[in-house]
């Protein structure tokens, strides 16, 4: 499974593939919710790690609009709950990620992303 | 027997019926946590805080979950897709990746708060995969200057492995060295053939020893 948590911090690692390699374009996915244990500190730890813009886009590729789009000054509790729930319970299973820039597709089945690469797109 | 490294690659030797037979041997499983452990140990985080790890060559979660037990969150990869398999109907919570980690990694520069690894960089050194490869020296170098870049500085990376001789450390050290790496090898034990165990501890920047 992919969670939003670690597709943010995903970039494609393509031979030759440094501009516009992140974030990866979600297609075709099916996802799962699965409640976890409320972390705040885990959460506000991993704040600066970020990219708030790619984490909003990906929200909505796969269906939450929950969160604002402009990154929020201050973290309330409510919204720390939101962000909890956008990065850990979202469980993305099956579909694919492509690379917006040189349009390599990982794709996703039975829960695991495939990240092979083939011979030639070996740095 | 030799070891698994000598025979077949990763994703061959851990077939159904070895990642299975890996996974629910309770001997295994003790030797993998007390190990874990150990590289948690090595690691040095700062006490009490959760942290989000990257387990390398994660197999059937055997270290995740003792991650998890111990509060942190964590994203794994492994290249045999029977290991993961096995993970994902035990209901461990990690992200598993299918990624062969000699090929490098995509994350983003200081994803991670640590990484840990266990008996799996020898397969970097021994059998090639399957897949068309090249060089153990180049797989090395990605493997390498992709991690350092994907953790936080400072961190640190503590792997356990089985080398079988000392160029074998050497070239490991030196190539994790050119990769931005300090830090070097712990050997527990080691004037016991049995239980030596050696664990390469990998620092980026200070290796985080001042975080309290
Ligand atoms: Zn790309």
């Amino acid at each position: 499974m992919v969670r939003l948590i670690t597709h943010n911090l995903l970039a494609c690692h393509v031979k030759g593939c440094t501009t516009n390699n992140f974030p990866l374009i979600f297609r075709d996915v099916e996802v799962e919710l699965q409640e976890t244990e409320f972390n705040p500190d885990f959460i506000r730890n991993m704040l600066s790690r970020l990219e708030w813009t790619a984490l909003i886009n990906a929200a909505k590729q796969v269906g939450d609009t929950s969160l604002p789009p402009e990154q929020p000054d201050m973290m309330d509790d409510e919204l720390l709950q939101k962000l909890h729930h956008v990065l850990m319970e979202i469980n993305v299973t099956d579909g694919a990620m492509v690379c917006q820039n040189c349009n390599h597709i990982y794709p996703i089945s039975n829960g695991i992303p495939n990240m092979l690469l083939a011979e030639h797109e070996i740095g | 027997m030799s070891r698994p490294e000598h025979q077949a690659p990763p994703e061959i030797y851990y077939g159904d019926a070895e990642a299975k037979k890996y996974t629910q041997n309770t001997r295994n499983k003790q030797i993998q946590a007390d190990m874990t452990y150990r590289a948690l140990e090595l690691l040095n985080l700062p006490s009490d805080e959760p942290a989000f790890l990257l387990d390398i060559g994660c197999g059937s979660g055997l270290s995740g979950e003792i991650l998890e037990e111990e509060g942190h969150i964590w994203a794994g990869v492994d290249i045999a897709p029977s290991m993961l398999e096995v993970a994902l109907e035990r209901d461990i919570n990690g992200d598993l990746f299918l990624q062969d980690i000699g090929q490098g990694f995509g994350f983003r520069p200081g994803s991670f708060d640590g990484a840990i690894s266990i008996s799996v960089l020898q397969w970097l050194l021994n059998a090639e995969t399957s897949h068309p490869t090249s060089s153990p020296p180049h797989r090395l170098t990605r493997f390498f200057t992709t991690l350092h870049s994907a953790l936080r500085n400072p961190s640190r990376a503590v792997f356990q492995f089985y080398p079988t001789s000392d160029d074998q450390i050497q070239l490991i050290t030196s190539i994790a060295q050119k990769a931005g790496f300090g830090g070097g090898v712990v050997v527990d034990y080691p004037n016991s053939k049995k239980a030596r165990k050696v664990f390469l501890c990998l620092f980026v920047g200070g290796g985080g020893t001042q975080q309290q």
